[in-house]
């Protein structure tokens, strides 16, 4: 007998020891207190909310948590990940800058072991990174997405009734037809922010979507070698933007105008169209309940193909994080629990993506939440995604977006001399 | 000990040693000061002329690129735009609050006492105390297209003309300067008013006697007697004009395209946004070389003749 238990305990010490090294097992937080450093976006809500939960199923793991505006995160993310506490889980607004100074955790290990690699390859693609921080979108995988976000049109149906919309627009031609008639009938029939950084991009690279191969934009994002965002397409599709600006069909008034001023008139009725992302979904479910809808961009002929932007909201973990293992399980857990997946639904308003198995959240029929659900499939389905053309460098969006756009609105610029000063930033960019 | 306890012990000091013990005295009381100065002020200046010369995101590994950063801001037209901007913004910053601080203490020289003074100077001081992101996100609401600026002009019958003023190409810069202007009438008003106080009322009475004007008499005895005021107020206005950054930052963002982007913000910027701290420092130092540029004479002309 005593010998049986002396060989039982041996047999525990080695399972024990086996664990603690971490050699054969997936990493996890472990048994004992864990504190998570965390630096999280003010004004989403979701990463605090899978926290929580979090928290309440493994109650040796808190939440130790920072927030910053986006603009702030930006611009701390280098000397926080460079400092002598890194985050063990943090928002990243870009991250080819960050795996240059190597600052962020390779994840490699993780997909591994956590089964990440045999997601959809897209799913992942944004946060690959090549050695030495460009191009992205091939490489090394250094970040994760909570969820997937989603962007088109979102529609007052009120005011689409006024204008005879019964149903979604199937060409850029039917579209232009109803913001004409919205026009005409004196409803704004776009409402957009445009300072202090544009809002123009959507619609732009949607059209741009419509007009053109999304893939040839991404190479443009990703940075691949002798991209060109100065295409015959994306100039069909700026003089369209440019049409838009001059027929009335945006605000006067736009330059002035910045997001927070825009949702509250989209919301109180001021308009038809609002381009956005599914991240409005739920509070446009609470503030506009029954009276709003969605649809993706409509290509430029029928028959199309869809295209939208589509991001991840991405975290990644800090290259010299203490709990880089309890971060990492942390992040597996978003993608496979399956009330964090209801989190991600119900507060994000976002695909939680993850295993192609695992079903989508229930959601309500007839939500909006529900037809931006449904809108990512149609681009999963048409390989139309594109990550977002303002993060194509760290400065494109401020230097060469914005004004260039701004003053297209201020009719002092046209979309051939936009696009060429866009192109050109972005090389300059590229050679400092 | 004293130089006659000295005498007294019969040690006498010689006055060079007199004088070596006052310079000593003198170092003590500078070097203290000196330090902190050095430590927060030249061996940043130091520091930020020394990155000028390099490429670099502040993290990595950087690279000496000589004077080509200020080659960058003193030949690319954005730049340049950006610093006429900031020079732009001088006539607004400087010449109205100067202007109307001179007004006002004129017109209420001879009510300085009373409450009708304390509570003029008081209302025109208001916004100096006033955060100038707190003045630059109400100004930014009452400059919106649906603001009270555009209500007004629409009762006015001027509706016509209601615009989103921050947004509108011709007039936001006008638009960030009149802020600006309102901000800065405070401290300009309540220097001159403080220092007309100062001024003789004698030469007044006399003038008026001799059958001056009134405006003879700003010419002749408020002008000059103001010299040293107007000298500190254009000085403090001109640097918060070229070095101006919160408002314009919570107004218009520099906005609409590069049209109210001021130096300061695009060294802000360029430095922790777009993380080129070599190219933010050489345009940093070029702004501190235009500002000691332009201080300096309005220093000596305004310096009281001796």
């Amino acid at each position: 007998m005593k010998a049986k238990y002396v060989v039982q305990a041996s047999v525990l010490a080695i399972v024990a020891g086996v664990a603690s090294t971490g050699a054969y097992a997936a990493p996890s937080c472990g048994a004992n207190p864990v504190v998570l450093n965390s630096y999280f976006e003010t004004g989403f809500p979701l990463p605090t909310e899978l926290s929580k939960e979090f928290t309440k199923q493994f109650p040796n793991v808190t939440f130790n948590i920072k927030e910053d505006l986006f603009q702030t995160l930006m611009e701390n993310s280098p000397r926080v990940l460079a400092g002598d506490n890194p985050p063990d889980l943090i928002r990243l607004p870009s991250i080819s800058d960050l795996v240059k100074d190597g600052l962020l955790k390779n994840l490699d290990s993780y997909a591994t072991a956590f089964g990440w690699d045999k997601y959809p390859p897209a799913q992942l693609g944004q946060n690959r990174v090549a050695d030495g921080g460009s191009p992205r979108g091939e490489g090394s995988l250094y970040a994760m997405g909570l969820n997937y976000s989603m962007t088109g049109i979102f529609y007052n149906k009120a005011l689409a009734a006024k204008v005879g919309m019964t149903k979604p627009p199937e060409t850029v031609a039917e579209f232009e037809d109803l913001m004409a008639k919205a026009k005409a009938a004196s409803i704004p029939p776009i409402i957009i922010w445009n300072k202090p950084v544009v809002g123009l991009t959507f619609p732009l690279q949607n059209l741009m979507g419509s007009y053109g191969d999304p893939g040839a934009v991404n190479d443009w994002i990703f940075q691949r070698k002798d991209a060109n965002i100065n295409t015959p397409s994306n100039l069909t599709a700026s003089q369209h933007l440019e049409q838009w600006i001059k027929s009335g069909y945006f605000q006067d008034d736009i330059n002035s105008v910045d997001y927070a001023t825009a949702m509250s008139r989209f919301i109180g009725g001021q308009g038809l169209f609002l381009f956005d992302g599914d991240w409005e979904s739920g509070n446009f479910d609470k503030q506009m309940a029954g009276n709003v809808g969605f649809f993706l961009m409509p290509p430029g002929t029928a028959g199309g193909k869809h295209a939208a932007m589509s991001a991840p909201l991405t975290y990644g973990i800090g290259a010299n994080a203490k709990n880089a293992d309890c971060a990492a399980f942390f992040l597996n857990w978003v993608a496979t629990n399956e009330e964090a997946r209801k989190i991600d639904v119900a507060v994000g308003g976002s695909n939680p993506g993850g295993p192609v198995d695992l079903p989508l959240p229930a959601v309500t029929p007839g939500s909006v939440t529900e037809q931006t659900l449904n809108a990512g499939t149609t681009i999963a389905k048409d390989n139309g995604a594109m990550d977002f053309i303002a993060n194509a460098t760290g400065a494109i969006y401020a230097e060469a977006w914005t004004p260039t756009l701004q003053k297209m609105v201020g009719g002092r610029e046209d979309s051939a001399t936009m696009l060429k000063e866009v192109q050109d930033e972005y090389v300059k960019e590229l050679s400092r | 000990m004293s130089l006659a306890d000295s005498q007294r012990s019969g040690v006498v000091r010689s006055p060079t040693s007199v004088r070596g013990r006052a310079a000593l005295v003198a170092w003590a009381f500078i070097v203290p000061a000196f330090i902190f100065y050095a430590t927060f002020v030249l061996v940043p200046i130091g520091m930020s002329i020394y990155y000028s010369l390099l490429r670099w995101d502040g993290i990595g590994k950087a690279q000496f690129k000589g004077l080509s950063n200020y080659l960058v801001v003193l030949s690319e037209s954005d730049f340049l735009q950006i610093l006429a901007n900031a020079f732009q913004l001088v006539v607004y910053f400087t010449v109205i609050p100067v202007a109307i601080g001179l007004g006002v203490a004129s017109a209420i020289r001879n009510h300085l006492g009373g409450r009708f003074g304390a509570t003029a100077r008081t209302i025109l001081f208001i916004p100096q105390v006033i955060p100038l992101v707190a003045a630059g996100i109400a100004w930014s609401w009452m400059l919106a297209s649906d603001g009270v600026v555009n209500q007004a002009l629409s009762l006015l019958g001027l509706g016509s003309i209601t615009r989103g003023w921050l947004g509108d190409f011709d007039f936001a810069l006008p638009a960030v300067g009149l802020i600006g202007a309102w901000v800065l009438l405070g401290l300009c008003t309540m220097l001159l008013v403080t220092g007309i106080a100062r001024i003789d009322p004698s030469l007044y009475e006399a003038a008026r006697i001799d059958g001056a004007s009134a405006w003879d008499e700003f010419r002749w005895i408020t002008l000059p007697g103001l010299r040293q005021e107007i000298g500190v107020c254009v000085t403090v206005t001109v640097i918060a004009a070229l070095a101006s950054f919160d408002i314009v930052y919570i107004a218009t963002g520099g906005g609409p395209g590069i049209q109210t982007t001021v130096p300061g913000l695009e060294i802000y910027r360029l430095a922790f946004a777009h993380r080129q701290v070599g190219l933010a420092s050489a345009l940093a130092v070029v702004l501190m070389l235009l500002v000691i540029l332009c201080v300096l004479p309005i220093q000596w002309l305004t310096r009281q003749p001796k």
